[in-house]
């Protein structure tokens, strides 16, 4: 699970992004942990309220019960029918508040009673107007705690269900959404330190092969220069060992020459005679 | 949600009505004739009966805050007891005078000792 990433393109911009969104739910996760906490502060709070007046419950249930026994006892067997029977308006009533616990509103039953709405006047007029007078009042007592324990349970109820989607959000936060941004963040500057080493190896490729261009360049120039040099100092020579041979050549020539021509003296001294022009 | 929600109704024996009616919690809605509470009788009541009036209470009834329930009665009708889980209006599952009251039954406090592990 904690393999998985975003599908994002992977650029600085994103990369940008990613960062926001992962110091988002940071902030989120603390803060959703904190509510968490407080909400399972109350809440456990409230159920040991609750175990409490459960137990309170039984005791004024049973001495309520006790009461309506005497009442039975006094005036009859019949009671039940003409309650019953004489019910018109509510008496009893509640009033639901609100309370704020971390951004979760929970109701708050108030009991309230309507002193001016008694349907049971005749109740008890025969017999028994003492007992019935007590078991009312035990009653009410007793539905008082009933309604306090019911806003109790009410309050569990919205609690136990907000502390589970609060728990689910905090967990997904922390075990999927934290781990796929920084997966994705993770990604993404591997690739774009990929890209980087990608661009900083064509780069040195690319001087590389500049240099090897100017380094061949240089070296035809050289040779180009040094064979012109060469070429030229071969000219020279030449033409010096030419001239020089020339020179020599002709010395020779005219050392010979001379030769020949004393030689040629000679012969023409010698021969002058015969030589007939 | 709550502002019209100014009623507590009763599903339960006769004793246990009788002694919360006289609290002054009962409302007898003269024109329609739709009481907020329910006696129970013995072998009288049928299971069917009892969770008709249970829906009417908790889902049809817009004025009901409050639900209490007998723990014996609520038992019959265990599993939409159970599976009742919203908030308003609430039910309350209240000891009788034959049935003591035993907390490992109640729905919630099966739930609080869930999460507690116990």
């Amino acid at each position: 699970m904690s393999a998985t990433r975003e599908q994002v393109f992977p650029t600085r911009m994103t990369l940008g992004l990613m960062k926001t969104k992962l110091k988002g739910a940071e902030q989120g996760h603390t803060l959703l942990k904190r509510k968490s906490e407080a909400l399972t502060k109350r809440f456990r709070d409230i159920t040991k309220r609750i175990d409490d007046a459960k137990q309170k419950m039984g005791r004024v249930m049973q001495t309520a019960a006790f009461s309506l026994a005497e009442v039975t006892y006094a005036t009859g067997d019949n009671i039940g029918y003409q309650v019953q029977e004489s019910v018109s308006t509510a008496r009893f009533k509640i009033r639901a508040r609100q309370e704020n616990v971390s951004g979760v509103i929970l109701p708050q039953f108030e009991s309230y009673i309507d002193p001016e709405i008694n349907d049971f006047k005749l109740t008890g007029l025969g017999r028994g107007g003492q007992q019935v007078q007590r078991a009312k009042e035990i009653y009410s007592k007793a539905v008082e705690t009933l309604v306090e324990l019911a806003s109790l349970q009410t309050a569990f109820i919205i609690l136990d269900e907000v502390i589970k989607v609060t728990n689910r959000r905090v967990n997904a936060i922390e075990h999927v959404i934290i781990p796929r941004t920084k997966n994705t963040i993770a990604y993404i500057n591997s690739e774009l330190d990929e890209l980087d080493r990608e661009e900083f190896y064509r780069l040195k490729k690319v001087q590389e092969k500049k240099q090897q261009e100017v380094a061949k360049l240089d070296a035809e120039m050289q040779a180009q220069k040094l064979k012109e040099a060469e070429e030229e100092a071969k000219y020279g020579e030449s033409t010096k060992s030419i001239a020089e041979k020339l020179e020599a050549a002709s010395l020779e020539e005219g050392a010979e020459e001379k030769k020949d021509g004393e030689e040629k003296s000679e012969l023409v001294a010698e021969t002058e005679d015969d030589v007939i022009f | 949600m709550s502002e019209k929600r100014t009623l507590i109704a009763v599903l339960g024996d006769e004793d246990t009505t009788t002694g919360l009616l006289l609290a002054g919690i009962g409302q007898n809605d003269a024109s329609t004739g739709a009481k907020n509470f329910f006696v129970y009788h013995e072998d009288k009541t049928t299971k069917e009966q009892l969770e008709a009036k249970f829906r009417e209470f908790t889902q049809e009834r817009k004025d009901i805050a409050i639900v209490l329930v007998n723990q014996f009665v609520a038992d019959i009708i265990r599993a939409t007891v159970d599976a009742y889980v919203e908030p308003f209006p609430a039910i309350l599952e209240i000891p009788s005078k034959d049935h003591p009251y035993d907390p490992e039954k109640d729905s919630v406090l099966k739930r609080v000792r869930k999460l507690f592990g116990e």
